[in-house]
This record gives structure tokens, sequence and C-alpha cells, in this order.
């Protein structure tokens, strides 16, 4: 069927809420990316197996990743009436034990990690139940007591296979909203105020840019999501997709609407399989309610997506270099002006915003921008999601308002060091960014306070470093990282990154001398002022803040021959 | 591949967009590389420069020249993996497979003597909170040290 009605929307969100509740034992297995490779199929299969052998009446279902990445595989157990229970670390040997305790109303109290009593998906609200007195509440687990989740709110919970389940917590109705009752000004408008950034790393104000893409002459436009998430540590992006890909459909068709395109696309990086492959179900499914394709929920609007894949190239993720690939050249970046909001895709105007800034979209118009400027710091609105990677115990997808402090995400969240070893620093911002210290763990994470501790926000990736780190070692490897990813344009990135890595890999061999140190630092100034593009303009970064914060450590390996 | 088989891929993109690294990647994965021939076909079926397309093909680390052997090998070099070790796993994999640390055309590739093993280098898979981690013909294995590698190759045939 096609949704053409609020009472259409209305009928479908009692069928997923069906599926969500259906009156009997509900089980959902963890199997995003993290959860398969801690053998979340594997107990899937084995669960399914039994269930189709004894003839229980359990719904079983994959879910996404609530987050938790070290507790994978990651299993809940909704019994009705009940509390939704989370177990952690299932194996394929407890499968068995689950089905069989939760048709008796029970749960494996050994494996149990939390439990939900109602969940705030934000758009909508579940109720489980109450029971199970002895496990602790979700909020009283140190790792998601911090947290804020807007655009994790779903992941975990429902089933990203289907879209039943999407719009039965309130997904599709932002967009309902927007198409039939809001003029497309209207809904540009609401962003602007929502005070939303492009989550990419730039920061750009996103509704400023859709104003700017709707604004500019041609008739055909483009919008583009960039998924081709390439800073190492980080796959936000990645856990969204495969989660909760509707919440990125909804929120290209509310923008695609707002700024009056008919064509988008998704540029997704090929490393990322299963997030393709959730993506295409989930277009199919858009399409057949009419959500995408012809005369959209009846209004007479046209917009449809398809995914453009990359071939692996980290300099792809430049907006200009993105564009060439989507149009089958090389990756390497132009100069701007023009940028891609007067020339983008095919020399068309294009907008081109990252997956979480378009995952956003749909609770600001949902919620309105009011409720959604309340959350975060002035100038840095709503919540940011981040991979806490690297040597740090809790290692995790964290979701938490902008302008919370590192303080907060390494320790509060992240409960410090691993096997209780000491942090030193932590990574952000990929190969653009740059190395913190753990003295200036104060700072708040926004846009502007990052790039004055000399860093940058970037995607999202918090890679934590120890005190067995060391930062020389963590230079070297970014600089070889964007040496072997320069594109090769321009030659202040080109060679001056290879004469870098020349040095570092000298002071790393104990024959570095102090005329290298001034030289990491003029040459690293050199590449900063004269790059062609971001890669290159921010790629000594990790030098950079090495040498300020931990000038000590390039000291200690300094050759002592004279 | 066959000039038939390259027809029917062609046809499936429609829209100019992704349209040609999507056929490169579809040839890459069935025929395990991009065949110089069938290179050479698809510049005349889709009107692209020849220098072009061998451009594309090693400029992007997803496509190979040389054919890849029976069962890939991906190291991820992602900055957790690096920090949790992943250059000890490459040197582990790289004496038990008996393969020397060289590149071609800039990027990592190795395939061992007996065609049996290919080992290439990821930027990341995004599966940091399992590093370090590598990747065997689509099974991704997680929290991988050099002690554990030698009883992983063993699932591929590997013999000590």
């Amino acid at each position: 069927m096609k949704i053409q009605s609020p009472e259409d929307l209305e009928q479908i969100r009692k069928s997923g809420l069906a599926k969500i509740h259906p009156g009997h034992v509900r089980i959902g297995v963890g199997t995003s990316s993290c959860g398969i490779a801690v053998g979340g199929l594997e107990l899937y299969d084995r669960m399914r197996d039994i269930i189709q052998k004894e003839g229980y009446t359990i719904s079983l279902v994959k879910t996404g990743c609530i987050g938790y990445c070290k507790e994978e595989p990651i299993v809940s157990v909704s019994i009705p009436g009940k509390a939704l229970v989370l177990l952690h670390k299932v194996s394929v040997h407890d499968a068995e034990r689950i089905l069989s305790l939760s048709l008796s109303g029970e749960v494996p109290e050994d494996l149990a990690l939390c439990k939900v009593t109602d969940w705030d998906h934000i758009t909508g609200t579940l109720v489980y139940g109450d029971g199970f007195e002895h496990i602790p509440d979700y909020g009283d687990v140190q790792f998601f007591k911090h947290q804020k989740k807007v655009i994790l709110r779903d992941s975990g919970f429902i089933n990203p296979e289907d879209i039943d389940e999407y719009i039965a917590i309130g997904g599709y109705r932002a967009a309902f909203q927007a198409l039939t009752n809001m003029t497309p000004d209207a809904v540009i408008d609401e962003v602007k105020k929502s005070g939303l950034r492009g989550r990419g790393g730039a920061g750009f104000p996103a509704g400023l840019k859709w104003e700017i893409t709707k604004k500019a002459p041609g008739e055909e436009k483009f919008i583009v999501c960039n998924a081709d998430e390439g800073d190492p540590g980080a796959y936000m992006n990645r856990n969204e997709m495969e989660s909760d890909p509707h919440m990125l459909m909804e929120g290209l068709l509310i923008g695609a609407y707002a700024m009056g395109v008919h064509e988008g696309l998704i540029y997704i990086r090929a490393e990322y399989p299963l997030a393709i492959e959730r993506l295409m179900i989930a277009l199919d499914q858009a399409r057949g309610l009419g959500l995408l394709g012809k005369n959209i929920l009846n209004t007479g609007f046209d917009f449809d997506i398809q995914i453009a894949i990359g071939a692996g190239a980290f300099v792809c993720g430049e907006s200009t270099a993105l564009v060439a690939s989507i149009e089958g050249k090389i990756g390497r970046p132009r100069l701007r002006p023009p940028r891609l909001t007067d020339k983008g895709v095919w020399g068309r105007p294009t907008d081109l915003n990252n997956v979480e800034t378009w995952c956003n979209v749909p609770v600001i118009i949902h919620k309105g921008a009011g409720w959604y400027a309340g959350i975060g710091a002035k100038g840095n609105t709503g919540t940011k999601v981040f991979s806490l990677v690297g040597k740090v115990d809790n290692v995790g997808m964290v979701e938490v308002p902008l302008g919370t402090s590192l303080n907060t995400i390494i320790y509060d969240i992240g409960n410090g060091g691993a096997e209780g070893k000491a942090v030193k620093a932590v990574q952000t911002g990929g190969p653009s960014g740059g190395c913190i210290p753990a003295r200036l763990f104060d700072t708040p994470v926004d846009f502007e306070n990052l790039n004055h501790v000399g860093t940058m926000m970037g995607s999202g990736g918090l890679v934590v470093m120890d005190e067995d780190t060391s930062m020389v070692d963590i230079a070297r490897y970014f600089i070889n990282f964007a040496s072997s990813e320069s594109c090769g344009k321009c030659v202040p990135c080109r060679e001056g990154l290879k004469h870098l890595l020349l040095i570092l890999n000298r002071i790393m061999a104990g024959k570095g001398t102090e005329t290298d140190i001034e030289v990491l630092k003029s040459l690293s100034d050199t590449i900063v002022k004269t790059s062609l593009c971001g890669l290159g303009q921010t790629a000594p970064n990790p030098v950079l803040t090495t040498l300020k914060y931990f000038g000590e450590e390039y000291e200690r390996l300094l050759s002592t021959e004279v | 591949m066959d000039e038939k088989a390259l027809d029917e891929i062609i046809a499936q993109y429609t829209s100019p967009s992704g349209k040609t690294l999507g056929i490169l990647r579809e040839i890459q994965i069935r025929e395990k590389h991009i065949p110089i021939d069938t290179l050479k076909l698809l510049s005349t079926k889709i009107e692209a420069p020849l220098s072009e397309l061998y451009g594309l093909v090693t400029f992007y680390s997803f496509f190979s020249l040389q054919p890849i052997g029976e069962h890939l090998i991906t190291v991820c070099m992602g900055t957790p993996c690096h920090v949790k070790g992943a250059e000890a796993i490459l040197r582990t994999l790289e004496e038990l497979l008996k393969i020397t640390n060289m590149s071609q055309n800039g990027k990592y590739f190795q395939t061992t003597e007996d065609n049996r093993f290919t080992v290439e280098i990821a930027r990341c898979f995004g599966a940091c909170s399992m590093s370090p981690v590598i990747h065997i013909d689509g099974h991704l294995y997680g929290y991988v040290t050099p002690e554990k590698i030698p009883q992983i190759l063993e699932e591929f045939g590997w013999k000590r």
C-alpha cells in the first residue's frame, strides 16, 4: 500500500506496534557489525532453530546496536507486562536457557546487564512493564547513565530491516508533517532555528546550507549524504545506518522537500557492506509505502534516493573529491569556490551533509527547533555521537549533549583507562585532528573549544591513549596515513607529508636532532597554509599537537651524538 | 569475464551517478581482480578512455589488477587497532605466510607463492570496539593477538 493519509500511517503504526509488543515473548539479538563479529548471527540462528524445532511462540528479531560494544552480543528479552531485560556477552550455549526461561516469565539473571521499564523514543514512548527487582535499571549502568540518546534513540530496540517498527515509534510522522502541513521555507526556518551544525566535522550551519542550495539557480539539483566515514577510529555513521536506516531516509526526504530537490544520493564507503545492505532494504520498503518515488504521500512531490558505493579512498570524504568519485572520476579535490551549492554533482547545485546531520532532521521537525536548541550549549546545540575506542575501559558508542566535558566522556562513561592503566591523551578528529593531554580533559567538547586546544571535532572518533602509547609514534602513524592517502595533486601535501614522515621515522629510530624538530614545525606550518584541500591543511595537526603537549617525548628520542 | 556478463553488469546502471565505480566494483567482486582485457572491453562499452579507467583502478584501493589468492586477509590499520598492536598482527602474518613487506602501486598487497592467501591492509573497518581486527573472506575477527593467528589461519587450510 501507499501511505496517503494520516489514517494510513496510523494503520502501519499499529501493525508495527504489534510486532514490538506481540503479546508473547519477543527476543532481539544485536546484529550490527560489532555484534556479528562476536557471534551475534550464530546466536540468532541457533535461537531460530530451537524456536522452530520446539514450536515455541516467541518472536525473534535482529536489532541494531545499543552502543555498549564491549558487552556484545547483547540480547533483549521482552516478556509481556514485564520490563525489557538486556542480557550481555551472550554465547550460543545460552540460547536454549534464555528461550525456555523466557517462556516461564523469567530471564537468566546471571547474564542480565540491566532492565528497561519504558523507553523514550522521543517520537513516541514504549512502555514495557516492571518486575526483575534484582536487575539494575538502565539508568543505573555507568556507561548509560551520563548519555542522552537522541540520534541513537531507536538503536538496539527496533528491527532496522522493518519499516513498520520505525513507524511504530513515531517514524515518518515528521516527514508527513513537513510535506503536508509546512511550506518548504518553514522547514528550512525550523532547521535554522534549531542551530543544527554539520556533523561531518566542520560544523557549518545546516539550515543555511539548505537555504543557499534552495536559492541557487537551476531546476535540477541534488542532495547528497556523505556516508564515507573514513576517519580511522570513527564508526558512528556505520552504526546509525545499520541500526536505524529509516531515520536517515526520513531526514533526506524532509531535506529534499525543503530544498525542492528530487534526486538524492548516498555515497557510502565499500568497507560497510552491512550498512549498504540495510540501506538497500530500507529504500525498497520506503518506496513500497510511497515514502519515496512519485507523488509522495499524495502531495505531488517526487523524490528518490540512489546509493553510490566508494572504492576505498580516504580523500573521497572531502566534498569535491566525493563528487568526482560519484561521477566516476579519480577522487581528487578541486579548489573551492565554486562551492558544491553552486556547482556540485554533474555541475548542478548540491547540498551535501553527513549521515548524522541528516539523522538530526526528523526529531527537529517532530519536536520543534525550540526543544532541540534546549539540548547542548549555545551555538553548539543538540547531541553528538562519539565512538569511544582505544585504550579505554568501556568501549562503545556514546551520545552526549554538545559541550559535555572530555572528563565526563572518558572517566564517567568510559571508566578511564583499560586494565587500570592511566589515560595519557585522547585523539579526536581522525587524521585531521590532534591529541589532547589528560590535563585538559575539562575541555567541553564542542566545535570551538576543540579548535581552541589545537584539534577539531571531526566526525566523532575519540581514540584514548594510555601511558604505554608513544605519542611520537602516533604522530608518525597519522602522517603515514595522510601521506598514503594524499591524492598527489598538490605539492605541499604530496611531498611535504612524505618529508614529515622521513623525519619522524628518523626520530623514532633515535637519530633525530634538534634541527629535525625545527623542520617538523616549519614544514607543518607550510603544509597547513599552502595545501589545496582539507586533507593537507589539517594533516600536520597530529604532529603539531603532540609537539605542543608532549614535546618531552620527542626530546627523549633525539640523538645524543653531535 | 565474457562480454555477455559485462553487458549484464553495465545494464544494471541506469543512472550515471556511481556508475563507473559500481561496474568496476562488480568486476572486482566476481573476478577477484580487474582483468586488463575486461578493462579494455569496458573502455569501449562505456566510451571511457582506457587511461582513465586504469587511473581509477590504481587510485582506489578496492581494486586490484593482480588476481587475489584463494583467501583474502585484510588487516585493519585504523588508529584503535594501531594502538592495540595491529603492526604486530601484520608482522606475524608476514612471518607465518612467508611474504615480504612490499607494496605495489603504493598499495600493500601480498600473495603467497601457492596463491592460497592474499594479505592487504585497510584504513579502518569501523569495527574499532574489537580492535585489533582482521577480516578474512568476509568474516570479522576481533580482539586478535599474534598468538591467535595460527589457529585462525588453520580454519582456512593453512598448515604449520
